[in-house]
């Protein structure tokens, strides 16, 4: 199953869009196929965040199109864009600290059945501190929280940005196996800076630098084997980068 | 002895009204990062609207008071959601411009109140129970105070059961933490933010009722010299907590009847206090700490 068999989920076109006056995101263009995970990769500051922002209007749009299963939405509000059906995960979890985690599920609940047992199946945790306060969750915790506030609703596409960033090796491995459950009904754009999770996840990817799309993929893998590509696109040595990143992700598995 | 006892009391009673001031300031402040410099706007329209209103059906008893009070929360909540709708909504996310707005409002709606009520102050005469006092421990506490501690006390109780209990209570707790976020998980804050225009402005025009008989009379600076204090206030107990907001128009309160009344300096202690929480706790007693 190609990708460019059935239409995109999402088509990005010379997308821009500012922060204070200074361009973040400089002409993107891409397409995030209608199944599977699709990375969105590069150096840190290059503009992944504020390109995902941008898609959903958190950012301030100052150009181009963007198309959500055919319809546009460049110009609709961000709530609008996320009631069509869009998940979004955001950096750092943002999840409400003063909420109890079962407000914070309640609040993200937009269809009228929920997929309370997918979310209970995949967090049992949080089952368990419906209660408790979200600010006094763990990190991981609070990661758990944000992914279910994106999959408790039937979505066409999800956003998801950073998951396991900070995260212990253990618990990483947790969030990948809740994206890969996840990603077998909506495909997923996901930045990630964890190339082993990116390896195991993710189909095709989209490599940015200086806020413009550099390098497209079908097979992420292939491209973090090319180890010129990633040295020149994400400033890494492929293959120790990988293996120690693998090591360190199953060793706390084990 | 006494005389502590109804500086007290009455210090919580001018604590009320600050707090009914406040409560909505800080809400509004809270979700939408806007200082209202209108909000003592609201309250005097209240005060006035309901002062006309009681003239109009009898004076003095109690149905009319209760009337009053119904008049002054809905004009001041009605005057509070057209302002958030006609001047706030069309500056969105400019909050300069947004707090520059509300500062015109309250000198024009000052003007307006001095052009159809006069500049002097009007009389109020509450229901006769008012004029008499209660013994509290050997002090003479005027009956009004009762009143007004225990209506802030409701509107306290009814603003935290709002936001504990109802899905746009829970909105806004979650919009005063993080505003974005909440519009990500696919919410039009927009709803909440004329809401709690709404529910400020009706505190207010409560206020102003409660006001114009804690003071004996309406005038159109009323609002003003409350606003002032429900700022020092909302400072104090930190920007965007109710809680905070309660615990410091009470501190406020009552610390300056005792010093004005022994030494005349209640205005300049509240202002000293409030220098104090800003050098050694500049987010207020329960602000966020971000």
């Amino acid at each position: 199953m190609s990708p460019e068999n059935i239409e995109p989920i999402l088509r990005v076109q010379g997308l821009r869009a500012a922060i204070d006056g200074s361009q973040v995101v400089d002409g993107v263009d891409f397409d995030v196929p209608a199944t599977g995970i699709t990375a969105l990769l590069g150096r840190n500051g290059v503009g992944k965040t504020s390109t995902i922002k941008s898609i959903i209007g958190l950012i301030t749009r100052t150009g181009g199109t963007i198309e959500l299963a055919g319809e546009r939405i460049e110009k609709v509000p961000t709530h609008k864009i996320i009631q069509r059906g869009v998940g979004y995960v955001p950096e750092d979890r943002e999840v409400f600290s003063a909420l109890s985690v079962a407000e914070n599920l309640k609040l993200a609940e937009r269809d009228e059945h929920p997929n309370r047992q997918l979310v209970d199946e995949l967090f049992p945790d949080l089952v368990k501190r419906a209660h408790q306060r979200a600010g006094s969750l763990s990190g991981g915790q609070q990661q758990m929280v944000s992914l279910a506030r994106a999959l408790l609703n039937d979505n066409k596409l999800l956003l998801v940005d950073e998951p396991t960033k900070g995260l212990a090796p253990k618990i990483v491995q947790e969030v990948a196996e809740a994206l890969a459950v996840a990603a077998q009904s909506v495909p997923i754009l996901l930045v990630e800076q964890n190339l082993a999770v990116v390896r195991q996840l993710a189909a095709g990817a989209i490599i940015l630098s200086g806020g413009k799309v550099v390098h497209r993929t079908e097979s992420a893998t292939d491209f973090l084997n090319d180890e010129a590509l990633t040295q020149r696109f994400l400033g890494v040595q492929s293959e120790d980068a990988v293996e120690q990143s693998i090591e360190t992700t199953s060793g706390g598995t084990l | 002895m006494s005389t502590l006892v109804l500086l007290l009391i009455t210090g919580v009673g001018l604590g009320a009204l600050y707090f009914l001031v406040a409560s909505g300031l800080s809400l509004i402040y809270g979700l939408m990062g806007v200082l209202n410099f209108a909000h003592g706007a609201f309250l005097t329209l209240g005060a006035f609207v309901s002062w006309e209103m009681s003239r109009r059906i009898g004076e003095g008893t109690w149905l009319t008071f209760i009337i009053t009070l119904v008049i002054g929360a809905a004009v001041g909540g009605a005057f509070a959601a057209l302002t958030e709708f006609a001047l706030i909504r069309p500056l969105y996310n400019r909050h300069i411009e947004q707090v520059l707005v509300t500062v015109g409002l309250s000198l024009a709606a000052v003007a307006i109140f001095e052009g159809v009520w006069g500049t002097d102050p009007q009389y109020t005469k509450g229901p006769e129970w008012f004029t008499r006092t209660t013994d509290v421990l050997g002090a003479q506490v005027p009956n009004d105070r009762f009143v007004t501690i225990i209506v802030a006390a409701l509107v306290l109780l009814g603003v935290v059961l709002f936001l504990k209990k109802t899905r746009y209570g829970m909105i806004i707790r979650a919009g005063v933490e993080n505003r974005s976020m909440v519009t990500a998980l696919g919410i039009d804050v927009r709803k909440a933010f004329t809401l709690v225009f709404t529910i400020g402005g009706a505190a207010a025009g409560l206020g102003g009722v409660l006001a114009s008989h804690y003071f004996g009379y309406v005038s159109p600076a009323l609002g003003g010299s409350l606003l002032i204090f429900a700022f020092i206030v909302t400072v104090i107990g930190g920007l965007g907590s109710l809680a905070g907001a309660a615990i410091a128009s009470v501190v406020v309160g009552v610390l300056q009847q005792i010093t004005n009344f022994y030494w005349g300096v209640g205005d300049f202690v509240v202002i000293v206090l409030l220098a104090v929480v800003l050098l050694t706790k500049p987010t207020g007693l329960m602000g966020k700490t971000a």
